[in-house]
């Protein structure tokens, strides 16, 4: 089956195509070596990144942006939401602290994307 | 009080361009900013997708913003926060507000103008129906979800492809909402094709091409319901009406460059961006005021604003230091052809620019095959080809300066054309 995929890994957006009998010799669209990866991963596993915000007190705003440190299976994205918002933290928070370890046992930590 | 530049606004444009006039010698700079706090609409911009041109890593909106704001310290940048600018004489002499200070009047000895852009409003493409809460520019309720911690409904319509109503889309089905549609008078999207897929796709929201909303009604002063047709061009057709029970409609219709104070100062205005006319160097047309960012022309992308405030602020060293607007060459006047809306810049002093001179512009449909062509008259100097152009994406082209010698002084029309089959 032919099967077409919008890349995401970049703005261009590349509008990639495969037969899903033979994805990797059958690839085309992808303008460079990351649109390769990404289509094959489509086919096998989905993956995404996941940014959200979380509950914080005593900073200037009352949410502060958060993000998965890496890429989560798409079919997690809900319960990671659910995780993240189970969480509160306190001011201060620094751009990159890990506010949940291995969530869901993702092996990918949820972490702040600025100081608050 | 008196400062070598004065930048008005500190969101990427701001903030790269009064760094990269520090590097290149400005003597005492200041950033004015009116919100609490410097990053200007990335700090609503929670979504990753930016800098991967500048970093070359997919940055969220704060973590960009932080780069920069990170990089000011210690370069002796002063910062006024919470500060409006409510206006610039021709002179060069800015006047802003603020609580601890009063009334200021800034003199400059160069100003770079960064206030980004404004939302598009129901108003402003005049929506009929009722008057009920519960529409919202998509801005306005990113900044409520995102920063602010409010939700702001439960069954959502979006009207509006561009990136943000897309962006919202998802934003809200993960914190829980119905997004029952986005809804695009256009027949393509305005957003970018990868938000089609990861906001749209990947959550089953279905997207109404020319289609608009055509009524609103409420219940008890909240919306309850929207009903939306199919259009011919931008005509309704009868008998094509969809229903909605949304208690929720956002309004991603488009920004316009906030351009009140560049009005004020005399600055020249281009009717086709709503920014100022500029040239190679971002100069607008009062010597010694320069432009960049959204307040320019529409961005679809942080790392050229970033770019672009980068060449303002450099240009703005410059003409500190030789005190001169002198035009060095020749200056060619670039004016859009067949398919394109507007150019950016307007003008090029030939005597300015290194081997090439940048030029960014927008199509006016969707191109396939296309050729790019730069002419004066009828003579073609250059040409490229594209596979592909859309109006959602700004072009960048490159134009030779032998090109640009070769005008001889001509005005030049930059034109976009689909390759005859
Ligand atoms: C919802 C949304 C999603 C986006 N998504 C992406 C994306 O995924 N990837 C990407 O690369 N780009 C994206 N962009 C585009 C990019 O973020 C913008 O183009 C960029 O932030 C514009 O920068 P700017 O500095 O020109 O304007 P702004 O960020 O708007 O900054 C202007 C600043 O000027 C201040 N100001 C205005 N008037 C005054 C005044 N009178 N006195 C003092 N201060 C003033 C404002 O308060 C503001 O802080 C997105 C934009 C939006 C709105
Ligand atoms: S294939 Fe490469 S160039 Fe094309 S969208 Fe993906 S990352 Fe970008």
């Amino acid at each position: 089956m032919i099967k077409n995929i919008t890349c995401i890994c970049c703005p261009k957006g590349c509008l990639i195509t495969l037969d899903t009998e033979n994805p990797e010799a059958t690839i085309k669209g992808n303008a460079c070596a990351q649109g390769f990866d990404y289509a094959l991963g489509e086919l096998l596993h989905p993956m995404r990144t996941v940014s959200s915000t979380a509950k914080i007190t005593g900073a200037i705003h009352p949410r502060i942006p958060v993000r998965t440190s890496g890429n989560i299976p798409k079919e997690m994205i809900f319960d990671v939401m659910a995780e993240i918002n189970k969480i509160s933290v306190e001011s201060p928070v620094k751009c990159g602290d890990v506010l949940i370890e291995n969530v869901l046992s993702t092996g990918v930590d949820i972490i702040a994307c600025r100081d608050m | 009080m008196y400062y070598d530049l004065v930048v008005i606004g500190g969101g990427p444009a701001g903030l790269a361009a009064a760094e990269e006039a520090k590097k290149n010698g400005a003597g005492s700079v200041l950033i004015i900013e009116r919100n609490e706090e410097l990053g200007g609409i990335l700090n609503q911009c929670i979504h990753s997708g930016f800098g991967i041109h500048v970093f070359g890593e997919q940055l969220t909106g704060p973590e960009y913003a932080k780069r920069f704001i990170d990089r000011l310290s210690g370069t002796g940048i002063e910062v006024k926060t919470d500060t409006m600018v409510i206006g610039i004489s021709p002179d060069k002499t800015v006047t802003a507000v603020n609580s601890a200070e009063g009334y200021l009047e800034i003199k400059a000895g160069a100003i770079i103008l960064a206030m980004g852009c404004r939302e598009r409003t129901r108003s402003s493409i005049a929506i009929p129906g009722e008057r009920p809460s519960g529409i919202f520019t998509a801005g306005t309720a990113q900044k409520y979800i995102n920063v602010e911690g409010y939700m702001v409904g439960k069954r959502v319509l979006i009207l509006g492809s561009g990136d943000i109503g897309l962006i919202m889309a998802r934003r809200l089905t993960l914190e829980g909402a119905k997004v029952l549609g986005v809804v695009e008078i256009m027949p393509y999207s305005n957003g970018l094709k990868r938000n089609i897929a990861q906001c749209l796709e990947d959550y089953g929201i279905p997207l109404y091409l020319s289609h608009t909303v055509t009524d609103i009604k409420g219940e008890n002063g909240r919306l309850s319901r929207v009903t939306v047709s199919k259009v011919n061009g931008f005509e309704p057709i009868p008998g094509t009406e969809i229903e909605f029970e949304a208690d929720t409609l956002l309004l991603s219709v488009g920004l316009v460059p906030e351009n009140e104070l560049s009005r004020s100062a005399g600055i020249e205005i281009d009717s086709r961006t709503n920014g100022a006319t500029v040239n190679e160097e971002m100069m607008t047309s009062v010597p010694g005021i320069f432009a960049c960012g959204n307040v320019l022309h529409v961005h679809d992308l942080v790392d050229f604003v970033t770019e672009e405030a980068q060449k303002a602020g450099k240009a703005a060293a410059e003409y500190l230091r030789e005190n001169k607007d002198g035009v060095s060459g020749e200056t060619i006047e670039i004016r859009n052809g067949a398919n394109v809306g507007y150019t950016v810049p307007q003008k090029i002093d030939t005597g300015k620019i290194g081997k090439f001179a940048e030029v960014f512009f927008r199509v006016r449909s969707v191109l396939n095959n296309a050729e790019i062509s730069v002419k004066a008259g009828e003579e073609i100097l250059f040409s490229k080809k594209r596979e592909q152009m859309l109006p959602a994406e700004m072009e960048k082209l490159i134009i030779p300066k032998k090109v640009l010698d070769a005008a001889n002084g001509r005005t030049i029309t930059v034109s976009a054309e689909e390759a005859e089959k």
